[in-house]
This record gives structure tokens, C-alpha cells and sequence, in this order.
């Protein structure tokens, strides 16, 4: 049951929005998180996977540098279950400037990162792929995290805390906030709309968290004030396999093509930088494809002509006060710090804060500068204490950043069933407990892919879609028609990650999908759905 | 105990040579390759009869995605791929599917440690050298049913697996009596020279057949030598034993680079010592180096390497009639080679005589892997297609190349089996002294 009345409504079911919920909760706040498709869809859900260690920034942006290992030090404690500690290491070429290195050094130290000198040996002893041409190496302290079980361990303690008491603390999930309602220059709640249904509805609040990442200038402009936000689209490339065990980030000054993330069974290259208008501008470009992997190849030798297997963007919300104009067009050169603004003391507008810019790193310090904030609005005084205790284990994790995890489960008899998913190693049981996780809700397979990794391998769903299909047919009992309409959303969406790749191997496996799909199943002919049945399919 | 028991390399404490290569050479990485069209497990013999074996695509490019590099393989499936390596022929995309598999083998040997069994059974080069003094009494005890079933019972090794008996002398010994008896001419024209590589096989059980290689390639012309040369190391690659492996090859390809160097060929009787040197030190064990590219491309397997004689207008035609028709087994390491079908070309030269090819992929045996009680009923129902055309043509003789699969064609048929070789030296004529020895046409 949807309350309507709560103390606080977070706009945002991102990192930075999941991180503030579960803080309010703590402090005794009743909450509702609201979020227009699910959680981690937005530029948590696309982001490149850094846990950052604040290397990247020490030069440019010590005060963020800062932020990134305070944090990073604290996510490790609370949320074990989301980081891999892959490490991370800074690798400098002879392409790149010779006098970065020595000013590196000195700002990691400055903003008290440890950093450990190693030789091209030693780098290349812990990283064989690495190119021999290193100039200087050094070990920081990165890690993988994924962000799906981040966001899903805030939320999961949020639920928790909120069973054991009157409060209460839930998530909205499928629902905009389209009209903030003010009163006497207070917000004093906002109206939502079921995406999927078209029903609206007011929940009162006395005050909102806006936390909407790239949407945060819209949504702050439901209440006709401005906030300025600058979107940075960057694009990242996934690799079939991992390449490396390590973080490896290029040791210059930051630009396009600095990181390769070790996650799960891929390795993501990445990423660019370029300015858009649109919060949901996911488009990829060419040259930005062949920008990173050409940036890549000089780290790893080679990895040009390995298999790509899928490219993304996601948009970064950078803020930009309104008295700075850098006239900088690329967004590598602007701060990552983030912003708490509160709205009563900046435009008189009471029972409203926006939190914009900063890193999935620091989404937690965001999170308490903002919920402080909010207190203060609120008139409590509880303290914040996110950092001090772990969050419980969410039951709902992927557990997929362990790479040899499903396959010792698999050979070990712990995952029975048919193997649905071969690539990623879904097998039937996984899938029909998945759908039964939904309810009544309907189930998308992008759903299950979210949830399993289903179609992510190297294949792109090409040998799974089909069967995940059927089984989803069997479970839900919907018509044909539906599931097939399901399938065919499903592998359009799969084709359209893969479009930006479409040379060698890619290129041969995209026909043989193509020729399963559309030849063999004839899945073009079918009648294209429309909006409504999109939407409930 | 001569030189080569002892390891020629110590790899202990380096990194192995495989991760040093650059990974896009590495066969792991043909895994990017794979589309997942389930060819190589439509085609693997062993998934066909066995549900323990998911197959190669499985096993293979799948699993090596999920594998922690440098880490030891989280899985045991694997372990069922006999390494046929027929996954990786017809793979049409590049995947070295067996290659994969057979190093995935080596990190399970990493994480469990090698067993007494496998051990056992990589140093039949070992045994081979070590049991030849002890001749009629191993002979004896590889024949006796009771001590097989105990020795199954103990130590695993299949009461049905078909050992070979020892010849009670090597072939290499004989090389050196012969040598000094019969002195050859001193050969300066390298283009005159061959060199021959036995493998364990020929010298301690079969010596017969390295003695009729020499006479035919002595009949051809050409100036014999036979370095000194170990065991193959396929037997203990195929168990994951790598570090041994890669001792035998590395004691290989040092004695053999010289040659290579000269542009001296190397030729083989037994199609899977070959398929090592050409291919798998390199694909499989990661010795990537000068010298082991060079050997490679200069090792022919024996019948490759007439045929390659007789494209020249090198190889002698005056072949004497026989009139007989055989069915010719194919090993998988042979078509491992993919240089075709030689023997057929060869043999085809030879007036009257009719070799037929069986259509089966493999007799099930992959060098070590029948010899196991856990594996030996699946290599005889992946021998049984095979075996059934053998019936089926009611013949009495097959041809087949590799030692081990001839014995187990002999185990699963009761027919004999011969190597090329002995129709080759009976169609030049040719004889030698050996008491164990019939030539398969008589006077
Ligand atoms: C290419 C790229 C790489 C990056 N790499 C890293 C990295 O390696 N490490 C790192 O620490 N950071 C990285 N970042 C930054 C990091 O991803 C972001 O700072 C962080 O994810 C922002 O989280 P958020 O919760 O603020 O925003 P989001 O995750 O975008 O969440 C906002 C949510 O609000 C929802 N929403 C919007 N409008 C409404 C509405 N009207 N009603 C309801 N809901 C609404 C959206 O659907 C969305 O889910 C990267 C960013 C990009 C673009
Ligand atoms: S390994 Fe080759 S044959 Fe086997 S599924 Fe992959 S692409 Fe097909
Ligand atoms: S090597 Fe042979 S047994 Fe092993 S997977 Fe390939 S085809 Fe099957
Ligand atoms: S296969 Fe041989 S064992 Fe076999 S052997 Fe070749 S050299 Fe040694």
C-alpha cells in the first residue's frame, strides 16, 4: 500500500538516493523512495564500476580525491558483499607526459592515498597483459563494485530497519515524480505517476530529496527554480573476458580512455566525455568506440582485436555553480565534487534540497551532507551513523563479481536444473524463482537480465532470449502473442548494445542471431506493439 | 636413470611460459571466438556417449570465461574430455576448444595434485625403458587376467585397457648394434638426411617398426639419424601433469632445433608424438619460442612425409602388387594435423592394393584416457562405431597409425592392426630381421 503521507520522499532510486533513504531511515525518518523505473537504471546502472581509490582526481580535484578514499574506506566496511578488491593499478607509457608521475605522487599524498612504487616488472609480474613498455607503475587501493548490489543493500536495510518499528521506510519503484506540490513557498509533496498504469497520485511530504542524478535540474524545475547541471555522456565497451585481475588506470592527466574495470567476467574499457542536453542521451558513437579501444591497446597489447562484447553510456550530472563557466567543452576538467543545495536558503523555497554531482565512490557522503540538510529542515537532530555499521547482506545479490563463483556452483551440483543462460550459467530454477520475486507485477526479460545476467555473455541472448521466453510463457501464462512480443523487446534491445560493435566476431555472431531470429523464427513479422502493450508486456 | 629422468628446465618459481606469451597467442583466448553454434559438441565423441561430459563447448570456450587466471580451475567436468582434439578441427571459427580444455586439465593437477594412477601412466616412457630387462615376466603380468583385476582394483588402471607387451630389447640399442655392424656412409649433403623420431612406443614395445621406417627410408635414399630423444610428453600433458610435459618437450626441441635449423626434416612413425611436436608444445604447453616454431615446421608425420616425397618426384614408385583391401583408421591426433589423408594417398600408389577409410572420429582410446576404470566404458562405446564397420566388412587387418589405437581397435575387433609402414616396406621389397615380427602379406 502506497502511504500518503511521509516525512520525506527521495526522488531517485539511484546510488545517491538509495544511500540517503536508508540514512534517513536510520535516523528515525519516515521515508519513501521514489523511482521511475528500477533501481540502478540510471547512471548508476551504466556507470563504469570504480570503486575509486581518489587517484584519478589527485591532481586535478584533491578535494574529491579526498572524498573517494575517506569513502572508499568506509564502503569496504559497510558493504563488503558489493566490492571485489580487485586493487588498482596507475600504469604511465612513454606516450604519456613524464613529468605527471612525480606531480601524482605528491597529491595522492597529499590527499592520503596510499600509493606503492613498483617496478615495470614487478607491475607486469602481477599483470602479464600489460604492455612492457611501462614507464611507472604504481598500486593503489581501487576495487570493482557493483552497483546493482550497492543500491540494493541500502534499500534491503532501509526495509529492515522500518519492519522492526512504526516507521516506515519503502520503495516506489515505477513511479515519476511529475508535479512537485508547494504551499506558501514550501514544497509540501509531490504527485507521482504509475509509469506503467498512467494512475497519479499526491504523496505529502514535509520535505523532498532531490536526488535524481542527470534528471535532478528537471525535477528541481518541477518547482520553477533552476539548477544547473551539466551532462557528461561517456561511453563504455564490455570485453568478453577479463583481461586483467586489477584495476589498470593510465597515469596522465585524465582523459578519454584511462580505465580498464575488471568486473565479473568482463572487462570494461572506458570511457569519454561529451557534453549532451538529454539526462537519458545513451547513444554511442564510432569514434568513441574506437577511441577507447585504441586507448586500451596501449595498455594491453592486443585487446583491440579481442572480442567486444557490448557498449553503453551513461550520463554523468556534474554540477556546475552558477558563477563557474569553464568553457571547458570536455567534462574531464570538471569537479566531481558534489552539491547539497538547500533550496530555502538559496531560493526561499522551503521542504526541498537537491544533491547533484559527485561519484557512485562518494554516494553515501553525499547521501549524510544531504539528509543533514533535510534534518535541519525537519528540525531533528539524530546524527548520522552510515559509516560505523555494515549493512546487513541483502538476500537479493548477484554475487556476480566473484568470476569463478557460478561455475564451482555449477560443477558442484548448486545449481541443478536446465542451463538456460549458457554464457552466464542461468539455469531454470534461477529464472522461475526470479519471476516469482515479481508477484503480480509483470516481468520484462530485461528484468531478469538485470537480475541474472541472462543474455549478457558473449552470445548477446542470442541462444537463451528464446528459452527464458518459453519458460516465462509456462510461469506467467500469458498469451503467445505477449511473450513473443516480450521476446522480440528483449533481443531488439540486445541488438541495439551491439550495433556500435558490428566487426569480426561480433559482427558473425550478430548473423547467426540474426538468422535465428529473424530468419528461422520469422520474429519480424510479427506485429510491432504498441505503446500501451509495450509498456504491460 | 639417464639424463633426460631429470627435469631439463626448473620451472618452479617462474612464471609458466604460457602466461608469458602475449595473451592474444594464447589458446585460451581463441575462446573469444566461439558463437556458441554447438558444432565442436555435436561432433565431440565423448558427449555423445556419456552424460558426465557436458562437451566441449561447455567445458571449453564457456567455462574459460569463468576461470580465474592463474587461479585453478573451479570445475571438474573437464576432466572427462579425452583430448582428442576433434572439437578443435571442426570448430569454423578458431577456437582451440581441446587446447583450452587440456590446460583447464592442468590447473585441476594444480588444485588436487596429480594422481598415483595418472602419474603411473605419464611415464610410460619410463616403464617402457625401465621394464625392458624384466620383459617375459611384465609380459607375463600384463597378460594375466587375475593381476590386471587387482591392478584395477588398486591402482585404477583398466583390467580391459589394451597394454602392449615389451619387446625385451630398444629400438635404439638395435640402432647402435646395427650401426656398428653395417657402418652407413658419411652423408655431408644435409638435403640427403632425415631424422627419425621413435617415440617411446617404437622403442621399447614396437621396435619392429622403426626398423621397418629405416629400411624404407634408406630404400628412398636418405641418410637416417636418430638423435637422442625422449618421450613425446603427450602422455603427460593429456593428464595434466604440464610440468613433465614441458620437461620432455623442452629436452625434445633442444635436441632437435639443430636440425630443424639445416632444414633436416623429422619424420615419425606414431601420428600422435608428432602432432605434439607440430602442434601442441606450442598451442598447448605455451613453449612459444624460436627453436620450438622451427622444430614444428620442420616435423612430418612418417606417411606426410612420403606423400610430401612423392609431390617432389623424390619418393621411388616401383611398388610390388598386393592384391588386398583394408579398412584404414584415421587417429584423431592424425586428423589433428589437418593435412588430410596421406596414408590413402600413399598407400594408393601401391598397385592392387584398396585402403578404405572408416567413418569414425576416434576409437575411443586418446592415448591414456582408455586405460582408466572410471573412463574405459566410454572409450569403448566411442570406439564402437568404429568397431562395427570393422565387423561389418568382416576384415581381418586394419591399418591405423598411432600405437595405442591400433591396440585398442585389436581390443574392441580381435582384428589385427598395422601401421603403413609394414605395406610401404613389403611393397618396396623390403625385410628385416625380427623374430616378433610377421609382414603382414607373406611369401
Ligand atoms: C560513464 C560514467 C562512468 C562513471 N564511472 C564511475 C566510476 O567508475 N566510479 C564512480 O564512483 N562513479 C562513476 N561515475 C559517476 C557515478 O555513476 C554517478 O555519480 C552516480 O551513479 C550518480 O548516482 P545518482 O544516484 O546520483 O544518479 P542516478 O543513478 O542517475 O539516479 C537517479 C535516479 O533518479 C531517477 N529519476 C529521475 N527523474 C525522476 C523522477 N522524475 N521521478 C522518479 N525518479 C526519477 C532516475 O531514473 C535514476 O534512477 C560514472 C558516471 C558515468 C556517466
Ligand atoms: S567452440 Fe567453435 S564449434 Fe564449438 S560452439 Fe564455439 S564456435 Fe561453435
Ligand atoms: S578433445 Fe575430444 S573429447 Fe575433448 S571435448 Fe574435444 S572432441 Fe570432446
Ligand atoms: S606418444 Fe610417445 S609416449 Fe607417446 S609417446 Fe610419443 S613419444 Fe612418448
Amino acid at each position: 500500500m502506497t502511504p500518503t503521507a511521509v516525512d520525506v520522499l527521495v526522488v531517485g532510486g539511484g546510488a545517491t538516493g538509495a544511500a540517503a533513504a536508508y540514512d534517513l531511515a536510520r535516523r528515525g525518518v519516515r521515508v519513501l523512495l521514489v523511482e521511475q523505473s528500477d533501481l540502478s537504471t540510471g547512471t548508476s546502472g551504466r556507470y563504469h564500476g570504480l570503486l575509486h581509490s581518489g587517484g584519478r582526481y589527485a591532481v586535478g580535484d584533491p578535494g574529491t580525491a579526498a572524498e573517494c578514499i575517506t569513502e572508499n574506506r568506509i564502503l569496504r566496511h559497510i558493504a563488503p558483499f558489493a566490492i571485489e578488491d580487485t586493487g588498482g593499478l596507475f600504469v604511465a607509457t612513454p606516450d604519456d607526459p613524464a613529468d605527471h608521475p612525480a606531480r601524482w605522487v605528491d597529491a595522492c599524498r597529499a590527499a592520503g592515498i596510499d600509493i606503492d612504487a613498483l617496478t615495470p616488472a614487478q607491475a607486469r609480474a602481477q599483470e602479464p597483459a600489460l604492455t612492457p613498455h611501462i614507464t611507472a607503475a604504481y598500486r593503489v587501493p581501487d576495487a570493482a563494485c557493483d552497483s546493482f548490489d550497492l543500491v540494493h543493500g541500502f534499500v534491503e536495510a532501509m526495509r529492515a530497519l522500518c519492519a522492526h518499528s512504526t516507521l516506515c521506510g519503502d520503495l516506489l519503484a515505477y513511479h515519476r515524480v511529475i508535479r512537485l506540490v508547494t504551499n506558501d513557498n514550501s514544497v509540501v509533496g509531490a504527485e507521482v505517476e504509475n509509469v506503467r498504469t498512467g494512475d497519479r497520485q499526491v504523496i505529502h511530504a514535509a520535505c523532498v530529496l532531490n536526488a535524481a542524478g542527470p534528471w535532478a535540474g528537471m525535477v528541481a524545475g518541477l518547482s520553477g527554480i533552476t539548477v544547473k547541471v551539466k551532462l557528461d555522456r561517456g561511453t563504455m565497451v564490455a570485453m568478453n573476458t577479463r583481461w586483467v585481475n586489477t584495476i589498470i588506470n593510465r597515469l596522465r592527466p585524465a582523459d578519454d580512455g584511462d580505465i580498464i574495470v575488471p568486473v565479473g567476467t568482463v572487462a570494461v574499457l572506458g570511457t569519454t566525455s561529451v557534453t549532451t542536453n538529454r539526462p537519458g542521451d545513451h547513444h554511442v558513437e564510432n569514434w568513441e568506440v574506437s577511441k577507447i579501444l585504441g586507448e586500451a591497446d596501449a595498455v594491453i597489447p592486443g585487446i583491440r582485436q579481442g572480442r567486444a562484447l557490448r557498449a553503453w553510456a551513461g550520463v554523468r550530472p556534474l554540477y556546475e555553480p552558477p558563477d563557474i563557466d569553464h568553457g571547458d567543452t570536455s567534462g574531464h576538467g570538471v569537479q566531481r565534487r558534489f552539491a547539497v543545495i538547500d533550496h530555502r536558503v538559496r531560493d526561499q523555497l522551503g521542504g526541498l534540497v537537491t544533491v547533484v554531482g559527485g561519484k557512485l565512490t562518494t554516494c553515501r557522503l553525499m547521501a549524510e551532507e544531504a539528509v543533514n540538510v533535510v534534518c535541519d529542515q525537519l528540525g531533528v537532530d539524530t546524527p548520522c551513523t552510515t559509516a560505523a555499521e555494515p549493512l546487513p547482506l541483502p538476500a537479493f545479490r548477484q554475487q556476480y563479481h566473484r568470476l569463478d563463483h557460478r561455475l564451482r556452483k555449477l560443477e558442484h551440483g548448486q545449481l541443478p536444473g536446465q542451463l538456460i543462460c549458457e554464457c552466464e550459467l542461468v539455469t531454470r530454477p534461477q529464472i522461475e524463482a526470479a519471476i516469482a520475486g515479481y508477484g503480480d507485477h509483470p516481468v520484462a526479460l530485461d528484468d531478469l537480465r538485470r537480475d541474472l545476467r541472462l543474455g549478457m555473455g558473449p552470445c548477446q541472448s542470442g541462444f537463451c532470449s528464446v528459452r527464458a521466453a518459453g519458460i516465462l510463457h509456462e510461469v506467467k501464462e500469458h498469451s503467445n502473442l505477449k511473450v513473443t512480443r516480450a521476446l522480440k523487446d528483449f533481443v531488439d534491445e540486445r541488438f541495439r548494445g551491439v550495433k556500435p560493435l558490428l566487426w569480426g566476431h561480433q559482427l558473425r555472431q550478430l548473423y547467426l542471431d540474426e538468422l535465428i531470429y529473424r530468419r528461422t523464427l520469422g520474429l519480424d513479422r510479427l506485429i510491432a506493439p504498441t505503446p500501451e502493450e509495450r509498456l504491460d508486456s | 636413470m639417464t639424463d633426460h629422468d631429470q627435469p631439463v628446465y626448473d620451472l618452479s618459481g617462474h612464471t609458466p611460459l604460457i602466461e608469458q606469451a602475449p595473451l592474444a597467442r594464447q589458446a585460451a583466448f581463441s575462446a573469444d571466438h566461439c558463437l556458441k553454434c554447438n558444432i565442436c559438441t555435436a561432433a565431440c565423441p565423448v558427449a555423445a556417449v556419456t552424460p558426465l561430459f557436458p562437451g566441449p563447448k561447455t567445458v571449453g570456450p564457456q567455462a574459460q570465461r569463468l576461470r580465474e587466471p592463474g587461479q585453478p580451475s573451479p570445475d571438474h567436468a573437464v576432466d572427462y574430455c579425452s583430448s582428442c582434439g576433434i572439437c578443435t578441427l571442426v570448430c569454423p571459427h578458431g577456437v582451440k576448444v581441446m587446447e583450452i580444455n587440456t590446460q583447464a586439465k592442468a590447473r585441476i593437477v594444480e588444485r588436487d595434485g596429480l594422481s598415483l594412477r595418472n602419474w603411473f601412466l605419464s611415464r610410460n616412457e619410463l616403464w617402457g625403458r625401465l621394464g625392458t630387462p624384466f620383459a617375459p615376466l611384465l609380459n607375463f603380468g600384463v597378460r594375466s587376467r587375475l593381476l590386471r583385476l587387482l591392478a584395477e582394483k588398486l591402482f585404477k588402471v583398466s583390467a580391459r585397457g589394451p597394454l602392449p607387451g615389451w619387446a625385451g630389447y630398444t629400438f635404439r640399442g638395435w640402432w647402435q648394434r646395427e650401426q656398428k655392424q653395417h657402418p652407413r656412409p658419411a652423408q655431408h649433403d644435409d638435403s640427403q638426411r632425415v631424422v627419425f623420431f621413435h617415440g617411446c612406443s617404437t622403442n621399447t614395445y614396437e621396435p619392429f617398426i622403426g626398423k621397418l621406417a629405416v629400411a624404407v627410408l634408406e630404400h628412398i635414399g636418405l641418410h637416417v639419424e636418430i638423435p637422442p630423444q625422449t618421450c613425446c610428453g603427450l602422455p603427460a600433458q593429456s593428464n595434466g601433469d604440464f610440468d613433465a610435459a614441458r620437461c620432455y618437450a623442452r629436452h625434445n626441441i633442444e635436441a632437435l632445433a639443430d636440425y630443424a635449423r639445416r632444414g633436416i626434416p623429422i619424420v615419425g612413425t606414431s601420428a600422435s608424438c608428432m602432432t605434439a611436436i607440430k602442434g601442441d608444445y606450442r598451442h598447448v604447453l605455451g613453449l612459444d619460442d624460436d627453436d620450438a616454431q622451427l622444430v614444428a615446421v620442420h616435423t612430418y608425420d612418417f606417411m606426410e612425409f612420403l606423400w610430401k616425397l612423392h609431390q617432389e618426384g623424390r619418393l621411388p614408385t616401383g611398388f610390388q602388387p598386393i592384391e588386398r583391401e583394408y579398412p584404414y583408421h584415421a587417429p584423431c591426433q592424425l586428423k589433428a594435423h589437418g593435412f588430410g589423408r596421406p596414408v590413402l594417398d600413399v598407400l594408393s600408389l601401391i598397385p592392387g592394393l584398396k585402403a578404405w577409410e572408416i567413418d569414425a572420429d576416434c576409437c575411443g582410446i586418446a592415448g591414456t584416457y582408455g586405460y582408466k576404470a572410471e573412463k574405459r566404458a566410454i572409450a569403448e562405446l566411442v570406439g564402437w562405431p568404429l568397431a562395427e564397420q570393422v565387423h561389418a566388412a568382416g576384415a581381418g587387418t586394419v591399418i591405423c597409425d598411432t600405437e595405442t589405437c591400433r591396440w585398442q581397435i585389436t581390443a574392441l575387433t580381435g582384428a589385427n592392426t598395422i601401421h603403413p609402414v609394414e605395406l610401404v616396406a613389403a611393397a618396396y621389397g623390403l625385410t628385416i630381421t625380427d623374430k616378433a615380427y610377421t609382414p603382414p602379406v607373406g611369401e
